[in-house]
């Protein structure tokens, strides 16, 4: 019943034509647009495909698509997506503006680390929203890990982190996950807090990973979003989630180029076994077919 | 998103070759309307939505009769506005209720949208408005939706209907019935239903609202949607419009620096009202959402309509007239140049109501280096003259000058630079109300137009000139019930306030862009 949009039927279209015109192009940049790679990264990405057609005298709409595959691949592979847990314990800060999914994936990422025999503690940071800290609990027990509650209403998110912490370095736990509350990156102060947590976390150890959160939906807004959290958390990595959905997220893209900060985790589905690590291949393959 | 500037600016590039001109020649809309095209993706307005408008555009911009008022850039963000608040639709539309209580209102959307939060701000502002709702618990799905329910309940002090736990267990179908009979037994008035997020790809979850649909008849579905969405709004929407055909969208996290044109997608694909936007984590962070402050913003213009409000407000009319008269005839005085001072002060901190308009994010700056109390200042130093000399400057010789000074606790130089202030400002006037300079029908003095005053820039003649005009042509429509008729100004434009951080003429220029309508 959904009108489901995706980018490869977008495609379809222009890479059955015998020959690459004008019509191609728009074709191409509307597919881009319309998969919120947005209007710069779009330009961007047209012009290096019109520039290697001119240079390899090709008409074949196959080939523009293998280069289009090619490109995105390339442009989002030069960042290596690997996670870095090898401290212990390994402290992962999870960040995100409210709403994209972040207590879901702590639960599923908890899941994915016991799976390989890790560990596992979460820290429910998240002191704010209604029944956080319920919902928390219910995914870390699916997730086979440990938690940290607060001990009363309100209490201070740094000191839950700071607890978590603890907890781990006393139990010998190896991996601790803190999640935060949901945020939205124009409330200063709440993004201060953020720069608080990780103090308190640093006193006992260094923080492995911080993870921000991205919901796949998300349009341009993402980029303000990245840059945001990465000046007041310290973002070491992205998660792009609801990628099950119709949207493509095209504008992780864009954040990546511009901040450097590379996507090391996909979420794809409700079920506690959909978090994959990134790979390039894959995404690009879902993106283009 | 502010990387690219907002469009004005961008437009107002485009045409910088063409001043003068005055006229659009298609090459030029061309121009301009690849500019909007930008500025609207950038806002996350769906691509094909983005297609249809600027044609529209388009159109009009070479169809419509040349404005001799505006410029062109001014002309084409007029048409730009004008169309997205057709979109966005004329006014608010209000909840529907139901001849028979009780009225039910599903809300829907995809994950973290913000619906349960939604349902509490919805059930809290209900109840401020002497009805009593109930909210109804039908999100089963997601872990703890449940229990994030009553808390909210809680806050907002309106009962909870959760016969379920949750966490995946129950059927929301059975929740949603059962509820509609607890609240008719038990007379409530308003049935809240919140229901489980879902994609709007996810075929069975989809059908799944559809049948609460069926099953509560609600007499308003409100699609629930993040405005930081992308281009997946319109998919999204369709999908939703398909499956549970909803009535009424409500926008959230507004309170974000999202410019939200996924608002413009939904309303301009479904054709159903946007009736709320959310802002903020508070259960008070709720209001009825205005499509005219959502163009601006998908557009980055500012909230101009709120200053505009403020200042239509806090403006006398009659006043307005009498000045106006008075610059016609002459008999302008330092008195009635207090008084607009006056009403200028009455419209609050200068500093917030620059704040509000376009263009101003560059100019907090400036802002914060505007001193309020030069107002204080001259005020003081008109007070301290006699009736005689406010309505006849000319006599304000050289012991005078010293008096005033001393009454006022300023130097003869402030008083003197005053004296000169106004003498430039009330010829200028007496110009302007002869017909001297090309009117702009539009709106009242907008109090940041004085930093365009004599002593920031006073080469800047046409500037000067410029503002005044503008009002004097509003408050000539205001009075006479005519426009484009060249009346005298009514304003309070002259050069107090000389501050050297004023803003530049090019954010003058921009905010005089928009004051027309």
């Amino acid at each position: 019943m959904a009108p489901s949009w995706s980018l490869s039927s977008a495609l379809k279209g222009m890479f059955s034509r015998a020959t690459i015109d004008e019509s191609t192009w728009e074709d191409l940049e509307d597919a881009l647009l319309s998969a919120d790679f947005g209007p710069d990264i779009t330009d961007s990405i047209v012009d290096e495909l019109r520039a290697s057609v001119a240079k390899y005298r090709t008409t074949d709409p196959t080939d523009l698509k293998r280069m289009l595959r090619e490109t995105l691949e390339e442009r989002l592979a030069r960042l290596d997506p690997t996670l870095h847990l090898s401290a212990r314990p390994a402290v992962v800060l999870v960040v995100g503006v409210n709403g994209v999914g972040k207590t879901t994936t702590i639960g599923k990422f908890a899941k994915f680390l016991t799976g390989y025999g890790r560990t596992v503690v979460v820290g429910a940071a998240d002191t704010f929203r209604a029944a956080a800290v319920e919902q928390l609990a219910t995914w870390a027990e699916r997730g086979g890990a440990e938690i940290v509650v607060p001990q009363q209403q309100g209490q201070d998110p740094a000191s839950v982190a700071f607890q978590t912490v603890e907890r781990a370095v006393r139990e010998g736990i190896e991996i601790a996950i803190i999640d935060t509350a949901g945020r939205l990156q124009t409330k200063s102060g709440l993004m201060d807090e953020l720069g608080k947590i990780r103090r308190a976390l640093e006193k006992q150890v260094e923080i492995a990973e911080v993870l921000l959160v991205l919901d796949a939906t998300t349009g341009q807004n993402g980029l303000s979003q990245a840059e945001a959290f990465i000046e007041s958390a310290g973002v070491t990595g992205l998660v792009l989630t609801k990628l099950d959905g119709s949207a493509k997220g095209g504008f992780v893209l864009a954040v990546q180029e511009r901040t450097g900060i590379p996507i090391k985790l996909v979420g794809q589905g409700e079920g506690i076994n959909d978090l994959t690590g990134f790979t390039p291949h894959v995404f690009v393959q879902g993106l283009v077919g | 998103m502010a990387l690219f500037g907002n469009l004005t600016d961008r437009l107002a590039d485009t045409f910088k070759n063409l001043r003068g001109k005055g006229k659009l020649s298609p090459a030029d809309v061309d121009g301009t309307v690849r500019e909007i095209r930008r500025a609207l993706l950038d806002a996350d307005v769906a691509l094909e939505v983005v297609k249809e408008f600027t044609g529209r555009v388009r159109e009009r911009s070479l169809g419509d009769e040349v404005s001799k008022a505006l410029n062109p850039a001014q002309q084409v963000v007029q048409i730009v506005n004008d169309e997205l608040i057709t979109i966005l639709g004329g006014e608010a539309r209000r909840i529907q209720f139901a001849k028979q209580p009780p009225t039910v209102i599903m809300l829907a959307g995809l994950q973290g949208a913000g619906k349960t939060t939604l349902a509490g701000k919805l059930a809290k502002w209900l109840a401020s408005e002497n009805h009593t709702p109930l909210l109804v618990a039908a999100d089963l799905q997601r872990p703890n939706a449940v229990t994030q329910l009553q808390v909210v309940g809680e806050q907002a002090g309106v009962p909870v209907f959760a016969p379920e736990p949750g966490n995946g267990k129950g059927d929301p179908v059975k929740v949603a019935k059962d509820a509609l009979k607890f609240a008719k037994q038990k007379q409530y008035d308003v049935v809240i239903v919140d229901t489980a997020g879902r994609l709007g790809v996810d075929a069975e979850l989809m059908k799944q609202a559809a049948s609460i649909r069926k099953a509560v008849d609600p007499d308003e579905v409100l699609f629930v949607i993040d405005a930081m969405i992308g281009q997946d709004a319109v998919a999204t929407a369709r999908a939703f419009q398909e499956g549970v055909d909803f009535t009424g969208v409500v926008l959230t996290k507004l309170d974000g620096d999202a410019r939200g044109g996924a608002a413009l997608s939904v309303a301009s694909v479904t054709g159903r009202p946007i009736m709320f936007a959310s802002t903020g984590e508070g259960l008070g962070d709720f209001e009825p959402f205005y499509p005219d402050r959502m163009a601006s913003r998908i557009l980055d213009l500012g909230d101009i309509l709120t200053l505009i409000e403020q200042a239509q407000k806090n403006f006398d009319e009659d006043e307005a007239k009498k000045v106006a008269e008075k610059f016609a005839t002459d008999t302008f005085t330092l008195e009635d140049f207090l008084g607009q001072m006056q009403q200028l002060k009455n419209m609050g901190s200068i500093k917030n109501m620059l704040g509000m308009l376009p263009g101003a994010k560059g100019m907090r700056e400036q802002l914060d280096n505007f001193d309020e109390s030069e107002i204080t200042r001259t005020e003081a130093i008109i007070q301290s003259m006699t009736v005689q000399e406010r309505r006849q400057p000319k006599v304000l010789n050289g012991s005078r000058r010293v008096r005033i000074a001393r009454g006022s606790g300023t130097t003869v130089t402030d008083v003197n630079a005053l004296v000169n202030r106004f003498d430039q400002a009330a010829k200028m006037m007496k110009t302007v109300a002869r017909g001297g300079v090309p009117q702009v029908p539009g709106m009242g003095p907008i109090p940041g137009q004085k930093f365009g005053g004599a002593k920031t820039q006073p080469k800047k003649k046409g500037s000067k000139s410029g503002n005044p005009a503008k009002r004097a042509a509003e408050n000539a429509a205001l009075a006479a019930g005519a426009s484009g008729k060249p009346a005298a100004a009514a304003g309070s434009g002259f050069g107090l306030g000389s501050k050297p951080g004023g803003p530049s003429e090019e954010e003058l220029a921009s905010l005089q862009k928009f004051l027309g309508r």
